[in-house]
């Protein structure tokens, strides 16, 4: 599975959406699916599947399924 | 008590912290021992790991540090996947009437011990988490929750400790992770004889027992924290004072 597939996965299975629901309206403040109980899952997840530990800041800041991409670009994951 | 368990205890270079590094590694875990100098804790924890046949790492960094506080916790990681037992020790403490608190050494101290302790527990429940439990014991002291006359600014923050350790526990709960405190009382250590050495006799006197209390008093009442004799203890507060009166 390539990275973005990884990605796309997590997504689906923390937000239970399917495949129509990544794009840039899955974020905080634009759906009721992310709330603090599913961001904090989410980084969980995200962090098991690429093996990284994000910072404080960057928890904060992934907000949403677009600026999660750049966050994970941090971290040396090429998606 | 304690054998196999992964723990990190900050703040063992000597005092309460170094009895409970000492203590945990005589119950058989493995031990991440914390302390700020390069180099300070090596020959200890050679000679601990092997008297007591388990493994006593040196683990350096100063925990104001939040990056090399969360590559110890991924070093963890890489070695164990898990991590236990989390013990917030390292502190630093003063003693000062209300109006020559320096404001500046005082927000330095709430580094230490507030922000720090709640940058290393975030790091470590995110292991605990994944796990399914584990512990997490700060020590705050007896002035945090009676205060004390001369330790406004110290009391601040060690009450800050108690609150956030009540707070943790209830947010932590669901994934059975406990978080409880340690509130120590007149601890017989290097620090507080040098500090107390003009008015040791007086302050003896406010103690029930008669006495201070021993590093390894505080160490035993952390082992019983940290091991599965306290499963179902969360969000409480443990004094280990010998009766004393503030």
């Amino acid at each position: 599975m390539s990275n973005i597939e990884k990605y796309n996965e997590v997504f689906k299975s923390t937000f239970n959406v399917d495949d129509t629901a990544l794009n840039g309206d899955l974020a905080a403040g634009r759906t009721d699916k992310w709330d603090s109980i599913t961001h904090l899952s989410l980084v969980t997840n995200i962090e098991d599947e690429f093996d990284i530990m994000m910072d404080s800041e960057d928890i904060l800041e992934f907000r949403s399924y677009e600026v999660g991409k750049q966050i994970l670009a941090k971290y040396d994951v090429k998606l | 008590m304690l054998e196999g368990k992964v723990c990190l205890i900050t703040g063992t270079s000597k005092g309460i912290g170094r009895a409970i590094a000492q203590r945990f590694s005589e119950e058989g875990a493995i031990v991440y021992a914390n302390a700020r100098t390069e180099g300070s804790i090596d020959q200890w924890a050679a000679e601990s790991s092997e008297k007591n046949s388990t493994r006593v790492i040196p683990v350096y960094f100063d925990v104001r540090d939040a990056n090399a506080a969360k590559q110890a916790v991924m070093q963890i990681k890489k070695d164990h996947q898990r991590l236990d037992v989390l013990v917030n020790n390292a502190g630093m403490v003063s003693y000062e009437l209300l109006g020559l608190i320096n404001i500046e050494n005082f927000r330095e101290m709430m580094e230490v011990n507030v922000v720090s302790v709640i940058q290393l527990i975030q790091l470590a429940t995110r292991l605990m988490g994944r796990q399914g439990g584990g512990s997490v014991i700060n020590i705050s002291s007896i002035v945090g929750d009676k205060g004390v006359k001369g330790q406004l600014a110290y009391s601040a923050t060690k009450g800050a400790v108690i609150s956030l350790t009540k707070s943790a526990a209830k947010e932590l709960a669901s994934q059975n992770i406990r978080v409880n405190a340690l509130a120590p009382g007149m601890i017989d250590t290097e620090r507080l004889r040098g500090i107390m050495e003009k008015s040791f006799s007086e302050r003896i006197s406010d103690i029930g027992m008669g006495r201070m209390g021993k590093p390894e008093e505080v160490a035993d009442a952390c082992v019983f924290l940290a091991s599965d004799l306290s499963t179902y203890v969360t969000g409480q507060v443990l004094g280990v004072d010998g009766s004393i009166i503030l």
